[in-house]
């Protein structure tokens, strides 16, 4: 799998993201700058997390302007796999990409910590190494992850089974209690409508590795290596 | 040209020897740019003037130090060609007049001392102390030193892990925010301040200079009256995501061989870093301001050389440097300027508008500002409390879940969850153990990082606070299995000009000094901040003790949490159940009085050394040290990290048993093993006081068979009470 990673100025979980796809895919990616407009041809796309361009108007809003997030929609039309993680999310949203936005935590505050999920679907590149309902954990770290969409978004994401991840408890229970920033119906991730494009909140890339206090990740990407092994 | 007034002097915070000294060093009177530049350098921020005597004593080498006091942040060797580069440094002024910005720009300020030094910062810290939680100040302070801290560190992509949060009435009019920052660099690209070289070109970077944070050193300078308020404009204000990218494109141009010096514009902005790198460089600097990137118009000499707005550098760049500077600083469209030169003068020359404005002398402003042995008393030591003097509980479960739930000792998980704790990828254990571990990226190593200070002691007994502080920092360093390196020390204290201050200050270096001779722990970097009074009322003395360890394999680090049921709980250690000043007699039987628990550093090390091996070993499952709260709050701690209970009982030849419990005792620790004999066969050989005391399992801690409390009521207890402060209206 060759995969390339988007790097914006204020991103910060590039290099993050970059050790997990070396760990899992045996290569590295190529890092691609905010203003190439042509990069190689690779068989996934990630927008990583941090801070794109400060972020200083809503989240992801300026990177979705950028130069190359042009070649990443083109891109993603033609079926290339996309995954967004966090501001990438926000990134994907913003581009209209994927649906719904990403808004300020229900509790107006930054949120770190560990969280369980739910793994929704397994009919994607993405999530193909997990078992259906399955309940892993991996940090998350945002002060935007409320997601929202309207009522015919939401069921038209719930119908095509687009919703790829929710927040829950250990037990894989949702609910106020187990959703730390107030999403609609706990969503954590979800998908398009060609199931290409995959945007969540939580950081795979930092449970990715056993040393760092859990892998909940690391199927995310193992998965991807194996589904888009060339 | 305006005369200089006596009036204009003391408002430049100068007194009128110093003025004096000022006018000898000219042989003129100063204009009023070079009146700011001498009050700014002459700053106590800036100048140490009163505490630099005594700072001097302080053991600052060994063997891995690399770079000890004196650069922007100390620096040691951590091996395979590595260095580990860090220093704490306090916001406290501006955090209280603005608690986000403050604290805010207290964390980008300590992170540009990191990593002007060729140092990707890899973990933040930061040691709180706010009045108490009934003041009608504490809460939006607290939500607002939080909120700023974790604004920058989370979007400039730096893990912050922690570090202390304490409330005491002490510090109502005056919280500290000291914000500790580490980094690791190639070790043979280490980039200092000296701007060695004639005619090479000075450069400026980063944000443009604006109006805000002029005199931010001279107000840091002076205590508070009750009209702090008013000082609001000389408070800094931050954009992380410029620090961001100065970060980067600083670490991306020290790759190549273009930076002869660097230093980074910090407190007293231009004016400082200018004369540190000429002063240290043994050459003159000339500077036309005109080219000073600016965010507006007509700002006077005066004002850029004060400014003390965020996220600039000045660099000293080789001859032909220039064109990689231009390349790497476009790439990351930072604002980047030839601004001047250094020359062989040993003066510094401003000219604005083609004239010159100031003409100074760099090593009499830098290298001979005023230095004061001001005169100290020493306060006698509080009298020692006797255990029986002290009122046992009724029942020392409820006590424990008192005390878990008091202020100082609740879970501050409200504070860290606000922390970006694991971007960057290499945590290996964040908030709420005895120290923070972080891989060294790409290498099976590991840093262990702690921030301590007990300032209950310090108040009752400087220097056995301050030795208490530094063992503290030392032991929780060794509990997580590393091998202690080096302190950086932020000391807070009052006016200086105070003798019971000055002997406080007298006695908090004494007492790091003691600590840091015997565990062979020197002290690499530093702050000292004074004038921490409000209308006549003082801080406690306040050293805040940083300090950083090494793992040699991140993945043998020891954590606090019980990991199974049976295994024997060991307590390492004397105790002689030392309750003078401790959280007991403070939160449970309502006293603060009594001398501190005396440490006994030969004790401190012979212990800790022991129980690093052990862990080396593989011998012990679980470990913590035993400080605020005693022996059953560590306890406690152990049990709620595992989510496992354990029995203990009180030895037959104990001190009394709420002494024992409840005491504060220094240089212990709480271990879990399966392997106890041998264990304490160990420690016998080793000369080191080790007791069975309890074994692990089940669901409630229990002493003595007869009290007994669940976990989940601790939890309830310990969870509770930040959450519940924060959200009351």
């Amino acid at each position: 799998m060759r995969a390339a990673v988007i790097v914006f100025p204020g991103s910060n979980c590039d290099r993050d993201v970059q050790v997990a796809l070396a760990r899992a895919a045996g290569t590295p990616p190529v890092m691609v700058w905010h203003k190439e407009t042509s990069f190689p041809s690779v068989d996934l796309i990630v927008l990583p997390g941090g801070f794109s361009y400060g972020d200083y108007l809503r989240c992801g809003a300026m990177a979705a302007h950028s130069p190359v997030v042009g070649e990443v929609a083109a891109r993603a039309r033609k079926g290339v796999p996309i995954l967004g993680i966090c501001n990438g999310f926000q990134v994907l949203t913003e581009t209209g990409l994927l649906p719904g936005v990403l808004m300020r935590n229900a509790q107006l505050r930054f949120v770190c910590r560990t969280q369980h999920l739910r793994v929704e679907t397994t009919r994607t590149v993405f999530t193909g190494l997990y078992r259906p309902g399955e309940v892993i954990a991996m940090p998350i770290a945002h002060m935007d992850g409320n997601y929202f969409a309207d009522d015919d978004t939401l069921k038209a994401l719930c119908d095509d089974d687009r919703i790829a991840f929710r927040y829950c408890d250990a037990r894989g229970d949702g609910g106020a209690d187990a959703n730390p920033n107030g999403s609609r119906d706990g969503i954590a991730g979800i998908l398009n409508t060609a199931r290409n494009v995959l945007g969540l909140m939580p950081h795979p890339e930092r449970h990715a590795d056993p040393l760092l206090g859990g892998v909940g990740g690391a199927a995310l990407f193992e998965g991807l290596v194996r589904a888009l092994a060339t | 040209m305006s005369a200089i007034t006596p009036e204009m002097v003391r408002e430049h915070g100068l007194s009128t020897d110093e003025y004096a000294r000022a006018l000898a060093i000219l042989g003129r009177e100063p204009n009023l740019t070079e009146l700011g530049i001498f009050s700014a350098m002459w700053s106590e921020h800036c100048s140490y003037k009163s505490s630099k005597r005594w700072l001097r004593t302080l053991p600052t080498e060994a063997a891995w130090v690399i770079c000890g006091p004196g650069e922007n942040a100390g620096v040691v060797d951590i091996g395979d060609g590595l260095a580990c580069i860090f220093k704490m440094e306090s916001h406290n002024h501006p955090s209280f007049i603005e608690p986000f910005q403050g604290a805010a720009t207290g964390v980008g300020g300590i992170l540009r001392d990191v990593f002007t030094m060729g140092a990707r910062p890899v973990a933040s810290l930061n040691a709180l102390r706010f009045g108490a939680p009934a003041h009608p100040k504490t809460r939006h302070l607290v939500a607002g030193v939080v909120a700023g801290i974790g604004a920058y560190g989370n979007c400039v992509g730096v893990p912050t892990l922690g570090g202390e949060c304490a409330f005491h009435a002490a510090y109502d009019g005056n919280i500290l925010v000291n914000a500790m920052t580490v980094g690791v660099a190639d070790s043979a690209r280490i980039f200092y301040s000296a701007a060695s070289g004639v005619g090479l070109s000075v450069v400026y970077v980063g944000s443009k200079t604006g109006r805000d944070g002029i005199h931010g050193a001279t107000m840091a300078s002076a205590e508070f009256a009750s009209d702090s308020e008013a000082k609001r404009p000389t408070v800094q204000v931050g954009d992380p995501f410029t620090e961001k990218l100065l970060l980067e494109a600083c670490l991306e141009l020290m790759a190549t061989d273009a930076i002869v010096a660097i230093q980074d514009m910090g407190a007293a902005g231009l004016t400082c870093s200018t004369f540190e790198m000429a002063s240290k460089g043994g050459v003159g600097i000339e500077l036309d301001l005109d080219r000073v990137p600016m965010r507006e118009d007509g700002m006077s000499a005066y004002e850029l050389m004060l400014s003390e707005s965020q996220e600039r550098m000045l660099m000293v760049l080789r001859p032909g440097g220039e064109a990689d500077a231009q390349r790497v600083f476009d790439k990351w469209e930072l604002d980047f300027a030839v601004i001047g030169r250094t020359t062989d003068t040993g003066r510094l020359v401003l000219t604005q508008n083609g004239i010159p404005i100031a003409e100074l002398p760099v090593d009499p402003l830098a290298e001979e500002a005023p230095e004061y042995d001001r005169p100290w008393t020493r306060k006698p030591s509080a009298v020692a409390i006797a255990p029986e003097a002290v009122p046992a509980p009724n029942d020392p479960a409820r006590a424990l879940e008192r005390l878990l739930g008091c202020p100082d000792l609740a879970s501050k998980r409200w504070i860290w969850e606000q922390y970006d704790q694991t971007v960057m990828a290499d945590t290996v254990a964040g908030p709420g153990g005895d120290a923070a571990v972080v891989r060294v990226h790409g290498t099976a190593k590991a840093l262990a990082i702690t921030s301590d200070c007990t300032p209950r002691y310090c108040v009752a007994d400087a220097r056995e606070g301050a030795r208490q502080a530094v063992a503290e920092a030392w032991r929780n360093l060794t509990a997580v299995g590393a091998r202690p390196l080096a302190i950086t020390d932020n000391l807070n204290l009052g006016n200086p000009e105070r003798p019971e201050i000055m002997g406080q200050l007298v006695g908090c270096v004494e007492g790091i000094r003691d600590a840091c001779l015997a565990l062979d722990f020197p002290v690499v970097s530093g702050n000292v901040s004074l004038y921490n009074e409000t209308d006549g009322a003082a801080i406690p003395p306040t050293p805040t003790i940083g300090a950083v360890g090494l793992l040699d394999d991140a993945a043998g680090a020891c954590t606090l949490a019980f990991k199974a049921a049976g295994e024997s709980v060991v307590l390492i250690g004397a105790t002689a159940g030392h309750l003078g000043a401790s959280l007991y007699l403070r939160e449970i039987a309502g006293i603060e009085d009594g001398a501190p628990p005396p440490v006994d550093l030969a004790a401190e090390r012979r212990n800790g050394d022991f129980v690093r091996a052990e862990i080396a070993a593989g011998r012990i499952s679980a470990c913590h040290d035993v400080s605020d709260g005693g022996l059953l709050v560590a306890l406690a701690e152990m049990a709620l990290a595992g989510d496992l209970g354990a029995d203990i009982a009180v030895p037959e030849d104990a001190p009394p048993a709420h002494a024992w419990l409840f005491g504060e005792d220094q240089g212990r620790y709480l271990v879990t093993t399966g392997d106890a004999e041998v264990v304490l066969a160990g420690a016998g050989a080793a000369g080191v006081p080790a007791a069975t005391i309890g074994i692990t399992g089940g669901e409630r801690l229990t002493v003595d068979g007869r009290h007994a409390i669940s976990i989940s009521c601790l939890r309830a207890a310990h969870e509770s009470w930040m959450p519940r402060y924060m959200s009351a209206p």
